[in-house]
């Protein structure tokens, strides 16, 4: 950016320029993704191998030189540790370097940041990412008792905390410090919902009405059914390269045009302004100006809305809200699929599903569509550049990756 | 299981002892041996007076195995009149009571068990002070 006409130009002309301005960075190949939802037949292997199998389909190639697992909790979940072999060997990719990733429900996110480094590297040519959970191996308290491992055990989980608990710790305060009601939350899941309707892999298909949002059961007040996004079993995958060799492997690669990951305190309580997500603020920025792009300049933003207050709460920390107006973007139609930022584009956390560490990667599947204009109903018309911000937990840890068609 | 997770955590649990920074004086709970706020060594320690204010709240209704009998419960973040702020379980209320902002105190309580022949977890929980009850 900001080359102007200085610069010499390069053999090739125009078109060597810009194939030389993004030659070190990296670019995704290929893509794939399961169904969200409770899918009681299927193994953690065998998920994590079908959007393998689509993702390398996808980019026309049979081997990768590395592979990063990110997965939140299948120790826990389904005392099934160690994927990064079980996933390299179940998918006929035996002998390659691969490693788990995890870092709560980013753990898709930060897979990807990690293959974005090795690639960028020059340690590793070609780079397979699949962020895989599965949630149903266990039911009902079982898996909130795992999920609430993700928060401070010692100072967090031990007073019977959880992870809907925490979002409505968060939910409180905000509506307690800008005098808002429950009810302006629920254009965030009726968005979501409405995009997910038309979403052939989300978890929820049904639209939901505003005026229904406030009388759904209660999870953890003030966060209900409505407001809190669903767990779901899921897998997605992409595989990324030099943005030099996918320009010559498949027509429409998707650079990665920033990246980046920030951390925070774990606990929410040792913030000295919770409703300031430090992490997602300094990994947006970071990504941001590594790809040189400003607010204007992005067509839609994949955001964790795992519960509505998260939505806002991202949508202020990266900047395309004032501190406590993020909801207002939802009132006014801005994130709607025509709106100024469109975000849940199929359907969000709250509809698509949260299959926890794989949600990350479902996310820059989703934008990569969006960017090849390969999204469908779903479209957003004519995108461009998207950002993708996936979150563990409150934001304890903030993974943003900005990709680009060109 | 877990009984020296627990038990090393009892000056914590059972009188609120965190730290105070050496170096800028601030009030550390939990505590964490390096200033949350100056990152420099804070390893004097400081037993918390256990008397605070409502930060913000929640009812759990969807319950972690260990919880499930307690359900519903609610966990506040209490803001300690010393600065941090702490994550516990309020008890002896009423939560239609409770406002942002009320004074609350410590006490200890069950936290949690396991199961019938399981280790009992005590620990800090807070109240509406109780002489204002009282006087109520």
């Amino acid at each position: 950016m900001g080359e102007g006409t200085r610069s010499p130009l390069p053999k090739g002309g125009v078109k060597g320029r810009e194939r030389n301005k993004h030659m070190n960075d990296v670019s995704i190949i290929g893509i794939g993704q399961t169904e969200v939802k409770e899918m009681w037949s299927t193994s953690i292997r065998h998920l994590a191998w079908y959007a393998i199998e689509a993702a390398l389909d996808d980019a026309h190639v049979s081997q990768v030189d590395a592979l990063f697992v990110g997965n939140m909790a299948a120790g826990q979940l389904s005392n099934q540790m160690h994927l990064g072999a079980l996933v390299a060997d179940f998918a006929g990719l035996r002998g390659i370097e691969a490693v788990t990733v995890e870092a709560a429900d980013a753990s898709g996110g930060a897979a990807l940041r990690q293959a974005v480094l090795a690639v960028k590297s020059g340690l590793v040519e070609t780079a397979l990412v699949v962020g895989v959970e599965k949630m149903t191996d266990q039911v009902g308290s079982s898996v909130t008792a795992v999920l609430s491992s993700t928060l401070d055990a010692d100072y967090e989980a031990i007073h019977g905390l959880t992870v809907a608990g925490m979002g409505a710790l968060l939910m409180r305060r905000y509506m307690h410090e800008y005098g808002i009601g429950v009810e302006e939350f629920a254009h965030f899941s009726v968005n979501a919902h409405a995009n997910g309707a038309d979403n052939p892999l989300a978890m929820f298909r049904n639209r939901i009405k505003a005026e229904r949002f406030g009388s759904a059961p209660p999870v953890a007040t003030p966060v209900n059914l409505f407001d809190a996004a669903p767990s779901g079993d899921g897998a997605a995958a992409v595989i990324v390269t030099s943005h030099e060799r996918a320009q010559d492997m498949v027509s429409q690669p998707i650079r990665i045009a920033g990246s980046a990951l920030a951390t925070d305190t774990l606990a929410l309580h040792d913030r000295k302004n919770m409703l300031h997500l430090r992490a997602a603020e300094l990994s947006a920025q970071k990504a941001m100006a590594a790809a040189g792009v400003s607010h204007d300049d992005i067509d839609l933003f994949e955001l964790h809305d795992s519960f509505t207050v998260m939505a806002a709460l991202s949508l202020e920390a990266a900047g395309f809200a004032a501190a406590g107006e993020g909801w207002q973007l939802a009132r006014d139609g801005a994130i709607g699929r025509n709106g100024r930022i469109p975000i849940s584009t199929f359907g969000g956390l709250k509809a698509r599903g949260n299959p926890g560490g794989a949600t990350g990667m479902y996310q820059i599947v989703e934008v990569a569509r969006q960017l090849r204009g390969q999204a469908g109903d779903n479209q957003i018309p004519d995108a461009k550049i998207g950002m993708a911000q996936n979150l563990g937990g409150s934001g304890a840890t903030a993974v943003t990756h900005i990709l680009s068609n060109r | 299981m877990e009984v020296s997770r627990h038990w090393r955590l009892q000056e914590q649990r059972y009188k609120l002892v965190g730290e105070t920074c050496d170096s800028c004086g601030v009030k550390l709970f939990p505590p964490r041996d390096v200033c949350l706020e100056c990152k420099a060594p804070a390893y004097a320690l400081y037993t918390f007076t256990g008397l605070g204010e409502l930060y913000s709240f929640t009812t759990i209704y969807d319950a972690p195995a260990g919880f499930e009998h307690s359900a519903p419960y609610t966990v506040a973040l209490v803001k300690l009149e010393e600065g941090p702020i702490v994550t516990a379980q309020l008890t002896d209320m009423d939560e239609s009571e409770l406002s942002i902002g009320m004074p609350l105190e410590m006490v200890t309580r069950k936290l949690r068990t396991d199961g019938d022949e399981g280790m009992i977890v005590y620990g800090y929980k807070f109240r509406p002070i109780f002489s204002q009850q009282v006087a109520n």
